[in-house]
């Protein structure tokens, strides 16, 4: 059934992709070929590989429980916070937090964690920034 | 005589303090990446890439840098594979079989060693087989025009989901989603801007070097965050007695054949596009088996069955390189990566290379004899280390992995935006693992995608807008004929061999645990 959905969603995008390359403009210079000849070739590969999902589904894989989907999706949106908030709070301070929760998501205890995380941050920045001389993300504190 | 010539000009490149310094940091880094499950050779040289470009090194000290890794990684696989019947890698699932009951025995020592032994006679000679074959084929490669490189870049996606791939729709979907990402961007010959929706972050195109890193490393600690406390933890298991690290005459003797003979198999199939290292391995052990297995003795600690696959797949990293080198076109998901190095740092592989910047080349192919050689006297005696570096749990690995992602890539181009980008490719590659697409069509989608529909539009425009050049010479119909074979065959017996390497894995655990 996931391959059923998958093929669907696949067939979705392939449309979007070929519906996108038809946009694209034609330019005052242009070859006998054209800027949407090879996208349409891509679309078309993924359009049929999509339809096979469908008619031949492979057997689902194991999905994880909702819990742990939703672990993943906490996982990427502290990811994505980490991203954001980078260039403002520094390097030190933003990936000791974030290096704290992964660990602790996957099975270090809260102090533990917290050791971890300010461990990992710090041995980065001693590696990568003073030893290396890599310019990391400098927040209000220089670091 | 020229050959050996430009070899010793390599050396004179790869013989400076700094680049020896870069191979003994890349072979030891490798070892341990490679050592570690869940790292592989190609998440080990991903999450390295960035660094070598923000630490500013030159062409040379980076592929050198970043190849020793992946030596390293190939040599590293085994470890956990004897100690912990976990493979480190995927290449080394088959050094499990005998590795871990010699190390049941007490023999964890020897069976490390002498997987040292055969990993750098593999290697070693497979390294001389792309000194001899790269240039050779260069020869033949000076021959191609771009409707040729266009059938051999289709021939490149349609047999690298090969044997390897279960299902070959899913490898082509996954190649036309990287040709796909490929696009984004200004158009290279009209200067018209493609699937960029406005956003001017993607003028320039989707970096792939943000793809790989997102879709390799943070999709593991993905995979990690999925299966955590559902998997054996490498620090909970049964502590190994060593014993004696050095392996007796007897023993590298009565395995010497087998190391010669799986050399050679291993470096064939590491050269043929879509076969790789865990193919090697494969049939290396599948063919000893079959040789000189009289007694029954392999599965039970045969050491016959450690020197087969682990020369076997230190063979086809080495003949890997020889069609990344001398065409352009990579023969595994790891040397797509090291293709991904050559691009960023302006080169081109493939048979100009050779004459435009032997250097880079033959500094290249010396520095992997230098690693090698660093790796034997790295794996025998220090092995007692790597070993302790095993017990570090995934729970403090994995966050330091996502974290030097993360630096890595802020350190190329100092924007959230592609750390955004490249956390959407770390869930997207999840995705695509638990859906069994292969990933490495789509980097190699990404990465050849321009490359490709260039020489097809040069193809046609050199015809007058024909399309029928595409298939007009000998050497494109026989580059198609490949490439369809290549697609077709893997249907029929792809799903045998595959199932064949899950069997024989899955039969080892059934009897150890």
């Amino acid at each position: 059934m996931s391959d059923r959905i998958f093929g669907g969603i696949g067939l979705m995008l392939a449309a979007l992709y070929a519906f996108a390359a038809t946009t694209i403009p034609d330019s005052f210079m242009s070859d006998a070929v054209g800027p949407r000849a090879f996208p349409y070739g891509i679309a078309a590969v993924m359009a049929l590989s999509s339809v096979w999902f469908l008619f031949k589904p492979d057997p689902a894989p194991d999905w994880p429980r909702m819990g742990r989907i939703a672990e993943i999706g906490a996982a990427a949106l502290v990811m994505i916070a980490y991203a954001q908030l980078l260039p403002e709070i520094g390097f030190v301070i933003a990936t000791a937090f974030a290096a704290a929760y992964l660990t602790w998501r996957l099975g270090s205890s809260l102090l533990q964690s917290a050791i971890i995380g300010v461990g990992t941050s710090v041995g980065i920045y001693v590696i990568f920034h003073l030893v290396l001389g890599l310019s990391l993300a400098r927040g209000p504190f220089g670091f | 005589m020229d050959t050996l010539a430009s070899l010793a000009d390599g050396f004179a490149v790869a013989l400076t303090f700094q680049n020896i310094a870069l191979a003994l940091m890349g072979c030891f880094l490798g070892t341990i990446m490679g050592a570690l499950p869940g790292l592989g050779p190609s998440n080990g040289v991903a999450i390295l890439i960035p660094l070598a470009f923000t630490l500013g090194l030159g062409a040379t000290p980076s592929l050198i840098l970043l190849t020793s890794v992946y030596y390293g990684a190939m040599y590293g696989g085994r470890i956990s594979s004897i100690l912990l019947n976990i493979p480190g890698d995927e290449p080394a699932m088959m050094t499990c079989l005998d590795g871990h009951p010699m190390a049941r025995q007490g023999r964890a020592g020897e069976a490390l060693a002498l997987s040292g032994v055969a990993s750098f006679v593999g290697a070693f000679f497979a390294t001389w087989g792309l000194v001899l074959l790269a240039p050779q084929l260069v020869k033949v490669a000076l021959l191609f025009g771009p409707a040729e490189y266009f059938a051999l870049f289709a021939l490149a996606f349609m047999t690298l989901g090969g044997v390897s791939s279960t299902n070959q729709a899913k490898s082509a979907f996954a190649a036309a989603l990287g040709l796909g990402l490929a696009m984004v961007g200004v158009d290279t010959q009209t200067g018209v801007p493609r699937f960029t929706f406005g956003e001017v972050h993607l003028y320039d195109g989707i970096d792939f070097l943000v793809a790989i890193v997102g879709l390799f490393a943070l999709s593991e600690v993905f995979i990690f965050l999925e299966h955590r406390g559902t998997d054996k933890d490498a620090s909970t298991a049964p502590k190994l007695d060593i014993g004696r690290i050095t392996p007796s005459w007897k023993m590298l003797k009565s395995c010497t054949p087998t190391m010669m003979r799986t050399t050679v198999l291993g470096f064939i199939a590491g050269v043929l596009p879509g076969a790789g290292a865990s193919l090697g391995s494969f049939i290396s052990y599948s063919m000893e088996k079959k040789l000189v297995d009289r007694k029954g003795t392999f599965g039970t600690g045969d050491p016959r069955g450690v020197a087969a696959p682990e020369a076997g797949n230190n063979a086809a990293a080495g003949g890997a390189l020889v069609p990344m080198l001398a065409l352009g076109v990579p023969g595994s998901g790891t040397t797509a990566v090291l293709l991904a190095v050559l691009l960023s740092l302006n080169i081109t592989p493939g048979p100009l290379l050779f004459t435009q910047n032997p250097d880079v080349v033959w500094g290249l192919i010396a520095a992997l004899f230098i690693g090698n050689v660093m790796l034997l006297a790295m794996n025998i005696p220090m092995v007692g280390l790597f070993v302790r570096v095993l017990m570090v749990p995934p729970r403090i690995l994995m966050p330091v992995v996502a974290m030097v992602s993360f630096v890595g890539i802020y350190g190329i181009s100092g924007s959230s935006f592609d750390l955004m980008v490249m956390i959407a490719f770390g869930v997207a590659g999840w995705v695509l693992r638990k859906l069994d697409v292969p990933l490495v069509p789509v980097i190699l989608g990404t990465l050849l995608g321009n490359a490709m529909e260039v020489n097809m539009r040069r193809a046609v425009t050199i015809a007058d807008g024909d399309y029928s050049v595409l298939v007009g010479s000998w050497l494109t119909l026989a580059l198609w004929a490949v490439a369809i074979v290549g697609f077709v065959l893997p249907i029929f017996v792809g799903g045998v061999v595959k199932a064949r390497m899950r069997g024989a894995a899955e039969r080892e655990a059934s009897i150890t645990d």
